[in-house]
């Protein structure tokens, strides 16, 4: 049931990103230890871990919010290093969505929606707008368009702010808990646009403890706890059968309420 | 079943409009000046005031007061009020100083060309506004050719740029300058390379570590001595130099108190979406760190203004000059009250619109509910 609809997702054997032997530290704090990681085109990878596990700073140092001090990053064939023009260029190829939408407050949605392309991709105002318009529609909001971010509900404002990375037209989605700051009757709005948005074969690396969207479609499931990977596996083996004893007690903690 | 007291189905109550007494200008009263015994006593006690008061200003400088006369003592034989007789018969000097009389019409002509140029930057509905802003852009080299020479216009030495004109010359100059200068300061001070947060903090300290006439004074005397013997540098244009960094090192830590009240996620998204650091800056940081800032760089931009009267003690004939040198006029000796009184509503003219056109601005860049 859950599985075959994402076995029916295709995804290639080329490689989206590339992550080896990489760590972090923040000062004297080692966050990240020896992380590796390859994820295909077209896959949707979850990352679950407790609190402070470091998940959220691993995928910001896919996009370099965040800076490694070892080991190697690659996105899309380029690799990550103190090169500002590889920076820039791999911000461009990847879209992130965050916890707290980070829209901006002075801008209507449209203009959240059309100031990367007009400014990074320089299309002219009028293309903009037109595909700005696509992809609020895609997440069911195209009425909203000319309101300002905070006359808007949490879901809606996630959801623009995930149409907003959409126009950039992204090979690959980050998501760091793009749910864990709505009300509960709002996540589902969002989690619908996110398998909407996989069954377009989106590469996909969502850190969520949306348990129900990973089982409908993960290809992988990661497990994070300490700043390492300690399990990765499909969703159905992960959630029937965890390897580790921190796994188990992870899930235990998070389905038993 | 309905509940007796209820007058709708549950879910089916429509939106109603508040009750009448909620507004109308007799509850207002009640709410806001009888609404406690103290306020009572409060409401009574400033009526007694004003009472008091009013009148006696009214009669001073209107009813009772003078407008045309010839000297002091004219005015006198008139009547028992102000005499405005004096702002009258010396308006001219008060706004224009000594700028030759012939010539005044090129600071009217300034003037109206300066609202003209203010207009787009303060109105955003201005037609053609993108175009209108190139000439906004020029108005400071038209200013200057009209008010100093040149190409074909009697040359007037700048010293005789003097009286209300001064103190707008200096106040506009200054502000126009200060706030892009004071932003590149604040954003400096919040750099990540050492060097340059090192020098802009240095400036900022220093600079408001000093009183303003310190400044002018190193204007006026000490900046000979380190210029290249020889040189002529204009004075007024030294004022202006050090009234701009006096008044950016305020603006630049005004504006550094926006800046760090955007959340950090606003800065992440733009780099996340592969926007630049200025252009991060540009559309999303800095609109909203001002937006915060209005306040404070109004405040800033108002005491900047009244601060330019203190020229006068370096030799500039600003208005509070005209105004101490025509009180030591022996036919209108005496009249210290008017001359200070027309200057103070001069400034609070000047200031108050400032004032109000921030809280207008405020208004209408706020958008939607804060959380
Ligand atoms: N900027 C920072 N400076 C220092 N420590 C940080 C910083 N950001 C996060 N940390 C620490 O790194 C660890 C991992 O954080 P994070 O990646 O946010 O965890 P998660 O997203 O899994 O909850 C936490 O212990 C957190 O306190
Ligand atoms: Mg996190």
């Amino acid at each position: 049931m859950s599985d075959a609809a994402a076995a029916n997702l295709s995804v290639s054997d080329e490689v989206a990103i590339q992550i080896i032997g990489m760590h972090k530290w923040y000062g004297d704090f080692h966050v990240l230890k020896d992380i590796n990681l390859t994820v295909n085109r077209g896959e949707r990878i979850v990352v679950c871990g407790p609190s402070g596990s470091g998940k959220s700073t691993m995928i910001r140092c896919i996009n370099r919010l965040e800076e490694h001090q070892k080991g190697r990053i690659i996105v899309d064939d380029i690799e990550l290093t103190h090169d500002v023009k590889n920076i820039a260029e791999i911000r461009r190829e990847v879209g992130m969505v965050f916890q707290h939408f980070n829209l901006f407050p002075h801008l209507t949605v449209l203009e959240n929606c059309t100031l990367a392309p007009i400014w990074v991709r320089r299309l002219p105002k009028k293309e903009a707008d037109d595909i700005a318009m696509h992809y609020l529609e895609r997440v069911k909001i195209p009425e909203q368009a000319l309101k300002y971010p905070g006359q808007l509900s949490g879901g809606q404002q996630q959801r623009v702010a995930i149409a907003r990375s959409l126009c950039m037209s992204p090979k690959i989605m980050l998501f760091d808990e793009p749910t864990s700051a709505l009300d509960p009757e709002m996540i589902s709005e969002v989690l619908d646009v996110m398998v909407n948005l996989a069954e377009s074969g989106m590469t996909m690396l969502c850190v969520t403890h949306e348990m129900g969207f990973a089982r409908k479609v993960a290809n992988r499931v990661i497990f994070m706890d300490g700043g390492e990977i300690i399990e990765e596996n499909e969703p159905e083996e992960f959630f029937h059968n965890p390897q580790s004893a921190r796994t188990k007690l992870f899930l235990s903690q998070i389905l038993h309420h | 079943m309905v509940d007796a007291s209820r007058s709708y189905e549950p879910g089916t109550h429509p939106d109603l409009p508040p009750p009448l007494a909620v507004r109308g200008p007799i509850l207002w009263m009640r709410k806001n000046l009888f609404g406690s015994p103290l306020n009572v006593i409060l409401t009574l006690v400033s009526l007694y005031l004003l009472y008091l008061i009013v009148p006696g200003i009214l009669n001073w400088a209107v009813f009772d007061a003078v407008f045309v006369a010839g000297s002091r003592e004219e005015c006198r034989e008139i009547d028992s009020g102000a005499c405005w007789a004096l702002a009258n018969v010396r308006f001219g000097q008060f706004i224009y100083g000594f700028y030759p009389v012939s010539e005044r019409w090129r600071i009217d002509l300034t003037a109206v060309l300066f609202l003209l140029a203010l207009l787009p930057l303060l109105w955003d509905r201005t037609p053609y506004r993108r175009q209108w802003f190139i000439y906004s852009g020029l108005f400071p080299l038209v200013a200057f050719f009209l008010l100093v020479g040149g190409f074909g216009l009697d040359r007037v030495e700048t010293t005789r740029i003097g009286g209300f004109t001064l103190n707008v010359v200096i106040g506009v100059t200054g502000i126009v300058a200060s706030l892009p200068l004071g932003i590149l300061l604040a954003l400096g001070r919040r750099s990540h390379m050492p060097i340059v947060r090192t020098l802009c903090v240095m400036f900022i300290e220093f600079i408001r570590g000093v009183p303003l006439i310190t400044l002018l004074f190193v204007a006026s005397t000490m900046l000979n001595y380190f210029l290249p013997p020889g040189t002529t540098f204009d004075l007024i244009l030294r004022v202006l130099i050090m009234v701009t960094l006096f008044s950016s090192a305020y603006i630049a830590e005004v504006v550094r108190g926006g800046l760090q009240a955007i959340p950090k996620g606003q800065t992440e998204a733009a780099d996340a979406m592969g926007l630049g650091y200025w252009q991060s800056m540009r559309l999303i940081v800095l609109p909203q760190a001002l937006k915060i800032s209005i306040p404070g760089i109004v405040n800033t931009f108002v005491g900047l203004f009244k601060d330019t009267t203190l020229v006068v003690i370096i030799g500039l004939t600003d208005v509070l000059g005209v105004g101490r040198a025509s009180l030591a006029d022996s036919k209108w000796q005496g009249l210290a009250w008017e001359v200070y009184v027309f200057i103070a509503i001069l400034f609070f003219v000047c200031c108050f619109s400032m004032a109000r056109y921030s809280i207008y601005l405020e208004k209408k860049l706020h958008t939607g509910h804060k959380r």
